[in-house]
């Protein structure tokens, strides 16, 4: 039987051992993100973080471990289960001037909440005509693989894509985590971040079978302690590739990265990083020199992100085309408890995608 | 198996208003205190002290005018010919724009005829800088605050001034600069938003408070519940106000629960102070705001008060409420027009006549009308200048992004 990797409580993360000393440290993607908001809590008096769970305790993957002992309760509290009571109340304070970033549990979630975000957080500053605005970040982890069943495994992101006056960013790193979310918070829109939570230990191959060897193990991926950023709206080339493109972000990079090598299939796999605004140009540029296009993602696949992307690789490079472009998706269903790898499209679909792509 | 009985069958209450259309309303078994009979508690008095106001009602004018009781603002007269000058102000607006909606100059507006005191007491006791959170029905802020009045009826047109650039439904106004927060067209959300900023100011040391508005039907929404439940968590220094007007649309407010209950008990299980308020006495809604400001202001959080009144017209300009309820209601509400009482009361003083009050209503139309004529001057909504269509794609994001440029380049401008 296959174990969860990263189990909801899971408690091991703790804050970057060598925060204080060095230049950059090794961190998993946790660290990373408790770090980005440590950062952020330390240099803007106006930023503060809340959610359920998220104070004394640290969060249920343990984000926000020590930031409230450390910033103060004023700066980083618990609140009541409520996620449109806590995403109204933090545009309310967005408005007055603060910015605030707020964790809902699990995406799946973020449903009441959902109005404050798409009829008020996306639209003050149009409906006011500049007069308010909502710097305001929502991180969510989100996505499967860590056996959740339907109510912890959800890939929402397609539906924030779709609101006009919402960013919606999703990494794929811890490097990439961090930036990010500063980026995020210190940006003057709202943002949601989805965060992978099967990477929040360690890169995920889609092989339930391989043990997972944590970020801080793997070249490479030092995280600097102090602050940076990594620009909302710029995608990065994950893996170099001459042969197709492939277009996937969160824990579908890592499997796509890895289904290329399986099949020998010399796939450019463009980690998107932000979905809206997504890098047109970084998506374009990689099409055209392929010609070829898979599109990976966790999410169901009627009306997911990648029907977006695909009808933009199609208005972008249609004669620069030699097959047909494919999504590789969850299935249109619930997300199934038992069924965790029949569900998850993993390296053998992704891997068959690219093959097909290849022989067309 | 034992197999248990029902007493009786079971059947399902719907709640329904007690006259229809053809009917003759008879108010007379409606509870109303006496005007001074409630009692004012100390500002800092417990919550589970006072729970009885929840159910009461503060008044302070009496069917004679004269103010009277513990909640007595005692006013000078000066701030009570102000109050009437803004509540004419306001009606005097809303008959012109109704008008002009009649008239085809716009698409929709909304009155609050008979509900003019609830913002307008309310707006003239807080300070200019705290920060409002209304509903569609609480134009009085602005007007009471001094916004420039052609600056609304250019909203209203969506014209070539338009504060909002044309994007917004008339009346959705917004000024920062006078404490008048974006008003959105979704019921309820303003009111966690008002909880969220007065959070924001508590947490900054400012001394600003924040008010929310919300109408009897909207606090079956759960941002109602989840505005009490941070307020009373966290102590927000916020006054959340239910305007029970008695209608939303064409629902009589029991559909929302207030048959079971009045809303302003709502607080009690959150322990929240609560006042239930003749919405249509000047001077109680005032006397009320100054408690719960005064509360607020002494760090001791939020306050709920129900501003019991009613909605003397439409829902708005689209809705005909003969439909669904006797046409003489609001002429026969035993809570009477807040403009007639404060009159009344300022005739009682011996300060203010008829006289007056004819010449007061007729520098006002006229100030309105000027006003109309300005506006109408900068375009109306299908006729003469209106925004730039280019601004449509600004401010979605602070800064705009491929998508809108290429789709701005799209529509050709």
């Amino acid at each position: 039987m296959n174990k969860p990797v990263t189990a909801p409580n899971a408690a091991e993360a703790a804050a970057p051992q060598d925060a204080k000393t060095g230049e950059a440290a090794k961190m998993n993607m946790i660290q990373a993100i408790n770090s980005a908001m440590d950062v952020m809590l330390g240099r803007d008096p106006d930023v503060l973080v809340f959610g359920e769970d998220v104070g004394y305790f640290g969060g249920v993957f343990r984000a926000t471990e020590g930031l409230q002992k450390k910033h103060g309760l004023n700066r980083c509290f618990d609140t009541p289960i409520a996620e449109a009571g806590l995403i109204g109340t933090a545009i309310g304070m967005a408005a007055y001037g603060l910015r605030p970033c707020v964790e809902i549990q699990f995406a799946d979630y973020i449903y009441p909440g959902f109005d404050q975000i798409v009829s008020e957080a996306a639209r003050l500053r149009y409906r006011s005509a500049g007069d308010f605005w909502c710097p305001l970040t929502i991180r969510s982890p989100y996505g499967g693989g860590i056996f959740g069943g339907q109510t912890h495994s959800q890939s929402p992101e397609a539906l924030f894509t779709h609101i006009a006056g919402v960013k919606t960013v999703i990494p794929s790193t811890p490097y990439d985590a961090k930036g990010l979310l500063i980026a995020a918070i210190e940006d003057d829109d709202p943002v949601v971040i989805f965060e992978p939570k099967r990477l929040y230990n360690g890169p995920f191959n889609g092989d339930p079978e391989t043990p997972v060897t944590p970020w801080q193990k793997i070249e490479g991926n030092d995280v600097p302690v102090g602050h940076y950023t990594v620009p909302l709206g710029k995608a990065r080339i994950a893996r170099p590739g001459a042969e197709v493109t492939v277009l996937a972000y969160g824990t579908m990079v890592h499997v796509a990265v890895a289904a290329a090598e399986a099949v020998g299939v010399d796939a450019e796999v463009v980690d998107l990083r932000t979905l809206a605004p997504v890098d047109i140009e970084t998506i374009a540029a990689s099409v055209r020199k392929t010609g070829r296009c898979v599109i990976v993602h966790e999410a169901t696949r009627t009306s997911g992100f990648g029907a977006e992307l695909s009808a933009l690789v199609q208005e972008a490079c249609f004669y620069h085309l030699e097959s047909p472009i494919e999504r590789v998706t969850g299935w249109d269903t619930p997300y199934p408890h038992a069924f965790e790898w029949e569900y998850f499209p993993g390296q053998k679909r992704v891997g068959a995608a690219l093959k097909r792509v290849m022989e067309a | 198996m034992k197999t248990l009985k029902n007493s009786r069958a079971l059947s399902l209450h719907i709640p329904e208003p007690r006259f229809r259309p053809g009917e003759t309303p008879d108010f007379s078994s409606l509870a109303i205190s006496e005007a001074g009979a409630t009692p004012r508690p100390a500002v800092d008095t417990q919550p589970k002290d006072m729970r009885e106001l929840a159910y009461g009602l503060v008044r302070v004018l009496n069917k004679a005018g004269e103010a009277v009781g513990p909640w007595n603002p005692n006013l000078d007269p000066e701030v009570l010919k102000r109050g009437l000058r803004t509540m004419m102000l306001t009606r005097v607006y809303d008959d012109r724009m109704y008008r002009a909606q009649r008239q085809g100059k716009t698409s929709f507006y909304m009155k609050c005829t008979g509900e003019e005191a609830v913002s307008i007491a309310q707006a003239m006791v807080l300070n200019h800088d705290d920060m409002c959170f209304p509903t569609y029905r609480q134009q009085g802020i602005l007007i009471a605050r001094g916004y420039p009045m052609v600056q609304m009826m250019d909203q209203v047109y969506s014209n070539s001034r338009d504060p909002m650039k044309g994007r917004q439904l008339p009346v959705m106004y917004s000024s920062k600069a006078d404490g008048f927060f974006t008003i959105s067209g979704n019921l309820g959300t303003q009111f966690t938003q008002a909880v969220g900023w007065a959070m924001a100011s508590a947490l900054k040391g400012d001394d600003r408070i924040a008010s929310g508005y919300i109408g009897d039907g909207s606090t079956a929404e759960g941002d109602f519940h989840h505005a009490l439940t941070f307020a009373s968590v966290y102590r927000a220094p916020v006054i959340l106000n239910i305007v029970n007007n008695q209608w939303a649309i064409s629902s009589f407010q029991g559909i929302a629960g207030g048959e079971e209950a009045p809303f302003a008990s709502r607080a009690i299980g959150y322990n929240l102070p609560s006042l239930r308020v003749d919405g249509n006495d000047f001077l109680a809604v005032y006397a009320a705001t100054q408690w719960a400001a005064e509360r607020a202001r002494s760090d001791l959080g939020a306050t709920v008060i129900e501003h019991f009144t009613y909605r003397a017209e439409g829902h708005s300009t689209s809705d005909d409420p003969t439909r669904y309820r006797p046409a003489e209601e609001a002429k026969l509400w035993p809570l009477g027009d807040p403009i007639e009482r404060l009159k009344g009361h300022l005739i009682q003083l011996g300060v203010w006549s008829d006289d007056e009050q004819q010449a007061l209503h007729a520098e006002l139309v006229e100030q309105v009308r000027v006003a109309g004529k300005e506006a109408e001057a900068h375009g109306t909504l299908h006729d003469g200048d209106r925004p730039s269509v280019k601004t449509m794609f600004e401010d979605v994001y602070k800064d705009m992004d491929w998508r809108l440029v290429r789709q701005r380049q799209e529509l050709g401008i």
